[in-house]
């Protein structure tokens, strides 16, 4: 052992880093693309900035991005609700009640959402005339059904069904999360089975659904868009019909991305809050 | 038995008497846990339950509330039928609501202590109270912070459990279950699961609290406490009761062999 290396063992370590090269090849890389990117996004006149300008807040763009807020708020909410039901019903004792749910979950996740809204645009065909009565029996009200039913509503069903259907299986998955022994403490507490679920278990399978829920609900906003299959007017839709006249075509979609974007962004920062609110209590 | 037996609705009036089993049995599949138990507690009485792992301790424990039903058998706490309702020979299953309302009276801790980790100490407390008896929140704020005081806790009241320590924790689910008023707490091996430090706090108010009055069956390992504290003692092995009598007197002097086998490996 040599003078020089005797400091004491028991100083703070100076060591050398190890070197990354790597890391600053990929950081070059990555800046050299970013820039092109930035460089194309000025140039390229291609995107018409004017253009998207002069449309990012007419009536008819507004109107549109008012739909799509609306659907997708009640497309998770009715989805939420109903995936809660189907939830329940897949881990209910009763047989016959699994089984509906599993069907139900079977039929809505296993055909695409684009079709399942052109049926529901279409649902007048099928039945023609809605009715209020005894199943198999005499009908007490009766009404044309594209009297009663709209686009909006067509729209709205649609992206609902589909959405308990994936709902049901996150429920279910953060109800199965929750420990068995919540259930018997609030039973031996004297708590109901319903008091019990709605105050102790659902509480805290919140922590495990909400960042799925999160995600769910953004690409719901995305998803909105196929209810042109209805056909509803939405943002996709509404700029698709302007370009149909102004050619402008580039520009208008990258303004409705840049709509879509604002939106998501928002509801991210609902999703950080809301996570947040649900993980109370639990150790990070 | 029947002499006691109140044919209207199969409660015994036997004064004094919080729970009585009669030939209590518990299946699980085809595996007999329960093979016939028969139990006495009197009101005041602390009966400490020992026996190997698997000899079902905590089924019959979990019996007592109903969280599991019985097969075979019959039992009552406080004179009430557990979980059934007797009209002439025929037994008729309560209700929900019925049983829950059975329940409220018998506080129940556990080993892992299953407080509700999404919510205060103070909350857990005050939950049952309010949802279950509909008392007002500043009532049951009020009892318990009491309660939390009683358990050594008043500093902790805003922790979540997360946050406490084991034996806290533990002190926490007590006073959760004895803000119900129960009339008989029943103890699930409630330091099992404790560092050794931190066994003698939980003890220390379970204690305070047999010397109150309080009717308790406490399933455990601490023979000390069972010796100390006990009123009787219960051996269990293999699903039946092999042997009771004054805790002091079975520890000292088992008459039992699968007794002595087990004594001989705790003590
Ligand atoms: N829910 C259940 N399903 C099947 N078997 C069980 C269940 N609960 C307990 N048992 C079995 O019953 C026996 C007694 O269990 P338990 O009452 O927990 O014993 P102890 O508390 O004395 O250790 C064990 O063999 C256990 O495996
Ligand atoms: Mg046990």
């Amino acid at each position: 052992m040599s003078a020089g290396q005797t400091e004491t063992r028991t100083g703070a370590i100076k060591a050398v880093p190890v070197r990354h090269p790597g890391r600053w090849v990929a950081a070059v890389a990555v800046a050299v693309l970013a820039a092109m990117l930035v460089n194309n996004l000025v140039t390229n006149e291609a995107y018409n900035w004017a253009e998207q300008l002069k449309y990012l807040f007419a009536p008819a763009v507004l109107e549109a991005t008012f739909n799509t807020i609306w659907l997708t708020v009640a497309a998770m909410v009715g989805g939420v609700i109903l995936g809660i039901l189907l939830a329940l019903m897949r881990l209910s004792a009763n047989p016959l009640l699994r089984g509906a749910a599993w069907l139900y979950i079977w039929v809505f996740r296993g055909t695409p959402l684009f079709t399942q809204l052109l049926i529901w645009g279409n649902i007048g065909a099928l039945f023609p005339t809605l009715g209020l009565g005894i199943p198999f029996g005499p009908q007490f009200v009766t009404a044309q059904t594209n009297a009663l039913y709209s686009a909006a509503a067509a729209a709205a069903l649609g992206l609902v069904f589909n959405e308990a259907a994936y709902m049901a299986e996150i429920v279910r998955g953060g109800i199965q999360s929750v420990d068995a022994g919540q259930q018997e403490a609030a039973s031996a507490l004297g708590l109901t089975r319903v008091q019990t679920l709605r105050r102790i278990i659902l509480p805290q399978a919140m922590r495990v659904i909400a960042p799925p829920t999160g995600n769910e609900a953004i690409s719901m906003l995305k998803n909105t868009s196929l209810v042109v299959a209805v056909p509803f007017v939405e943002l996709t839709f509404t700029v698709q019909n302007i370009y149909s006249h102004t050619y402008q075509i580039i520009p208008m979609l990258v303004m409705a991305c840049i709509w879509y974007l604002f939106l998501s962004s928002l509801m991210m920062i609902g999703q950080h809050y809301l996570e947040r609110h649900y993980g109370k209590g639990y150790a990070r | 038995m029947t002499g006691l037996t109140n044919m209207a609705s199969g409660d015994v009036a036997a004064e004094g008497l919080m729970v009585k089993a009669e030939q209590v049995c518990k299946n699980f599949g085809h595996v007999q846990v329960l093979k016939g138990i028969d139990l006495e507690v009197q009101q005041g009485e602390v009966m400490c339950v020992v026996g190997p792992s698997g000899s079902g301790k905590s089924t019959f424990l979990r019996c007592i509330n109903h969280l599991e039903k019985v097969d075979a058998g019959r039992l009552w706490v406080d004179g009430h039928l557990v979980g059934y309702r007797q009209r002439g020979d025929k037994l008729y299953e309560l209700r929900e609501k019925e049983v829950a309302a059975q329940r409220r009276d018998i506080g129940m801790v556990f080993q892992r202590f299953n407080l509700f980790p999404h919510m205060t100490a103070l909350q857990n407390v005050m939950e049952a109270p309010m949802l279950v008896k509909g008392e007002s929140k500043d009532a049951a704020k009020a009892r318990a912070e009491q309660l939390m005081e009683r358990v050594g806790l008043s500093d902790r009241m805003g922790n979540y459990p997360s946050q406490l320590s084991g034996g806290q924790q533990q002190r926490v689910a007590i006073a959760r279950a004895l803000a119900m008023q129960p009339k008989l707490m029943l103890f699930d091996e409630p330091t099992s699961a404790l560092d050794p430090e931190l066994v003698g706090e939980v003890l220390d108010v379970m204690r305070d609290l047999a010397r109150e009055g309080m009717t308790m069956v406490v399933v455990t390992h601490e023979m000390g406490f069972a010796r100390e504290v006990g009123d009787s003692l219960v051996f269990m092995d293999g699903g039946v009761v092999v042997e009771q009598g004054v805790p002091r007197e079975v520890l000292a002097n088992p008459q039992h062999a699968r007794t002595q086998a087990f004594l001989s490996k705790v003590l």
